[in-house]
């Protein structure tokens, strides 16, 4: 499938001769040297990347690092020094500008850092802006407004000005306004930038939970590597305005390209980023119907403490080496002796379940049985797995996880 | 001792004689005529609504609007000020010199206005016309009054057309300085939703550069009114030339008396305009709303403006 964004090779350079200060750049020269010299400002040098539709794509990068340079070519606010630019194959930077003006008003919405509404407006008529833009008539305009508004919960607040609302509420006008026009692409610069902690975790949950039903796509810019993880379907960390990284969530914690890339992952929170089924073992595991001593033995074999026992399909319980091996010498080599020893109160969790979920149930010391959402196992996670991936402590990490995450 | 002149003089003064009398009057007479006319009309029919609008009815409508828009206290000044001027027998005198005013700044506005959204959207633009306005600012009014006599002739209008170019360059400064300073992050919000140039200048320029426009208008109206005097020497009539008579027959009374009625007539016009710039602030959204605002129940409008009051 054709990407939604299409990037490549993109270069911004401020200045008043960029072919210069371009040519410089592919020759190699950094950009402190080219503002030494020359005192261009090389804002976006050489990105290229995809956008698939309905994915969130996030840059991440320290300030100065040319992010906003590089979003705001996206729709068209600066135009590139070079490079392409296709949103639906309609290339942004060398269309007419009424070709610009429309992709604007129907495909692009964006969300800014400091909100920027109107200060005249009423919340109602700041999210209706893009409409009336539009052409919209005034009722409908009213109508979408309020629906949009009802989508963040700001509803109550239609007829009230923004000064009026706190910076968590003014950036969910912002949202509103820009889901307001039913835009495919959204285009958010440090949107929770401005937010504190707190208030910036819950927008964080509110945009998964809106982007659940509303499959928008998503280009998401942050200076915090947490928000990337959490928010990304895929990630570009920025430095100097060029992608040093690009990668999912996992692929960059786990295997960081640089230095720089490193020392963001070094504080992460892990506990956010990887899922049960990350670090979940091979489905092994045994029938109801199966002879104890080939449970024993198969236990061994693998050099596992527990097994998960299956009738058919259907998960039923997990049996201990411990209690097992005890059964058999005090009841002998008798048939059944799995269903008498099996603990049916067993730990479950969905293979989505963020890592940190899983704390809990590892404490049990039971392994954790990982399930697909019919409910099916698919895996399991032995309970150190658990703590060597939030510790990020590698080596106990690589000899627990197994390398090919298992097939649903 | 030796000086410059006695090495080369500079008829400096037949060179400008001859560039007005020889050139421009000649051959563009016409033009200026024409430039007259729209101003005389507009003057007639202001003078002519100021004129019949009975004294007692203009006094409780003005002090009425005072009272919406700044307060009693200022209703209370205007309607004492106004009878006041009735009865020391300017009423007359004092509506022309209103709709004197009323004409320049109406002028000034509609050229105003577009200057300075013209030039705030424009760096170079904006290097050209500033030392114009620099200049206008700095030439002594009375200078203005011989090529405007040369041009349009004495009068009541050439009187207004040389006090619309001494009160022009505040409004244009100020329109200039309310648009260059709308937040940079709204006017990409409203480029990042596809405004055109007219629908970003109508929905976010304009509204949040009202307040400063509304004090470009106010200094445009006090210039205006501190030019009628001086324009009553080419045959303006009005407060101004009350003064102006009261001056040359040494009528100390007279010309104070027309001084007075300039000066309660100043503070009345500066206090209303003033308040009305203050309460179109960011939260009023046009200029109609604005107006609206004067006939609504008091504490609704208030209420609001004061809440953002900042
Ligand atoms: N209009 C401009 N003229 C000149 N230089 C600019 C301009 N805009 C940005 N820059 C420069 O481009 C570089 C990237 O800036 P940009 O605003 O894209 O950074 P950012 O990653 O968005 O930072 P922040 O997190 O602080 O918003 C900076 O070095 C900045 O100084
Ligand atoms: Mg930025």
């Amino acid at each position: 499938m054709e990407p939604k964004v299409k990037v490549r090779n993109l270069f911004k350079i401020f200045g008043d001769a960029p072919e210069t200060a371009l040519e410089r750049l592919k020759q190699g020269q950094s950009k402190e040297q080219i503002l030494e010299e020359t005192g261009h400002v090389v804002g976006v040098q050489d990105a290229s990347f995809d956008v698939g539709e309905g994915s969130i794509f996030v840059v991440m990068g320290l300030s100065g690092s040319g992010k906003s340079t590089l979003v705001r070519m996206l729709n068209g606010l600066i135009p590139p020094t070079s490079g392409e630019i296709l949103i639906d194959g309609d290339d942004v930077a060398n269309c007419s500008p009424e070709r610009l003006r429309d992709i604007r008003r129907n495909k692009i919405a964006m969300v800014f850092q400091h909100f920027a509404l109107f200060p005249h407006k009423t919340i109602a008529e700041n999210t209706a802006y893009g409409l009336k833009i539009k052409g919209v008539s005034a009722a409908e305009r009213r109508e979408k407004a309020l629906q949009s508004l009802d989508q963040v919960g700001l509803k109550a607040w239609a007829d009230g000005y923004p000064s009026e609302l706190s910076g968590g509420m003014q950036q969910r006008v912002g949202l509103a306004r820009g889901l307001a026009t039913n835009p495919q692409i959204l285009l958010m610069d440090e949107p929770f930038g401005a937010l504190d902690p707190l208030i910036r975790r819950e927008m964080q949950e509110e945009l998964l939970q809106l982007q659940r039903s509303l499959k928008k796509t998503i280009i998401f810019i942050t200076h915090d590597l947490n928000e990337a993880l959490i928010l990304g379907d895929r990630i570009a960390i920025m430095k100097d305005g060029r992608f040093v990284q690009v990668g999912t969530a996992q692929e960059i914690v786990a295997d960081p390209a640089d230095d720089y890339v490193s020392a963001f992952v070094a504080d992460i929170d892990r506990g956010r980023v990887f899922t049960a089924g990350h670090v979940a073992n091979d489905a092994q595991a045994v029938q109801l119907s199966d002879d104890s001593q080939n449970a024993l033995k198969a236990m061994e074999d693998l050099n596992r403490n527990a097994l998960y026992v299956l009738d058919g399909e259907r998960i039923v319980g997990v049996v201990t080496y411990q209690d097992l091996s005890t059964a058999i010498r005090e009841n002998g080599k008798a048939d059944g002796a799995l269903a008498d020893v099996l603990v049916s109160d067993y730990p479950v969790a969905n293979r989505d379940a963020q890592l940190h979920e899983l704390y809990g149930l590892a404490s049990t010391g039971l392994p954790i049985a990982v399930t697909d959402k019919n409910g099916s196992l698919i895996g399991v996670v032995e309970p150190e797995a658990v703590f060597a991936q939030l510790s990020g402590d590698e080596q106990t990490q690589d000899s627990v996880r197994s390398d090919t995450p298992p097939a649903a | 001792m030796l000086s410059p002149a006695d090495i080369l003089t500079i008829p400096f003064d037949d060179w400008v004689n001859t560039l007005v009398r020889d050139y421009l009057v000649p051959n563009f007479r016409p033009f200026f005529r024409a430039l007259q006319v729209p101003v005389t009309t507009v003057l007639n029919a202001f003078d002519a609504f100021f004129q019949f609008i009975p004294m007692v009815v203009f006094t409780l409508v003005l002090a009425f609007i005072a009272w919406r828009v700044v307060g009693r206290g200022i209703a209370i000044f205007t309607l004492l000020a106004l009878t006041f001027i009735d009865m020391i027998g300017l009423w007359t005198e004092t509506m022309t010199t209103l709709s004197m005013i009323v004409t320049s700044v109406l002028f000034c506005t509609i050229i105003g206005v577009p200057i300075g959204i013209l030039v705030a959207g424009s760096n170079k633009l904006w290097s050209v016309v500033r030392p114009i306005l620099d200049i206008m600012q700095t030439i002594p009014s009375f200078v203005y009054l011989v090529p405007i006599v040369m041009l349009f002739g004495v009068g009541m209008v050439p009187g207004i057309i040389a006090t619309i170019i001494f009160a022009l360059p505040p409004i244009i400064r100020l329109t200039n300085l309310g648009i260059r300073n709308v937040r940079g992050d709204l006017i990409e919000a409203a480029e990042a939703f596809g405004s055109t140039r007219w629908q970003m200048l109508w929905e976010v320029q304009l509204p949040l550069a009202l307040r400063t426009v509304m004090a470009g208008l106010n200094q445009t109206l006090m210039l205006s009114l501190s030019m009628v005097v001086i324009a009553a020497l080419i045959g303006a009539g009005g407060l101004g030339l009350t003064v102006y008579t009261g001056l040359g027959r040494l009528d100390v009374g007279g010309a104070t008396a027309g001084g007075v009625g300039i000066v309660l007539l100043a503070i009345i016009l500066d206090r209303i305009t003033q308040a009305l710039g203050e309460q179109s602030g960011v939260r009023t959204p046009s200029l109609r709303q604005m107006l609206v605002s004067v006939f609504r129940p008091r504490g609704a409008v208030t209420g609001e403006t004061n809440k953002t009051g900042n």
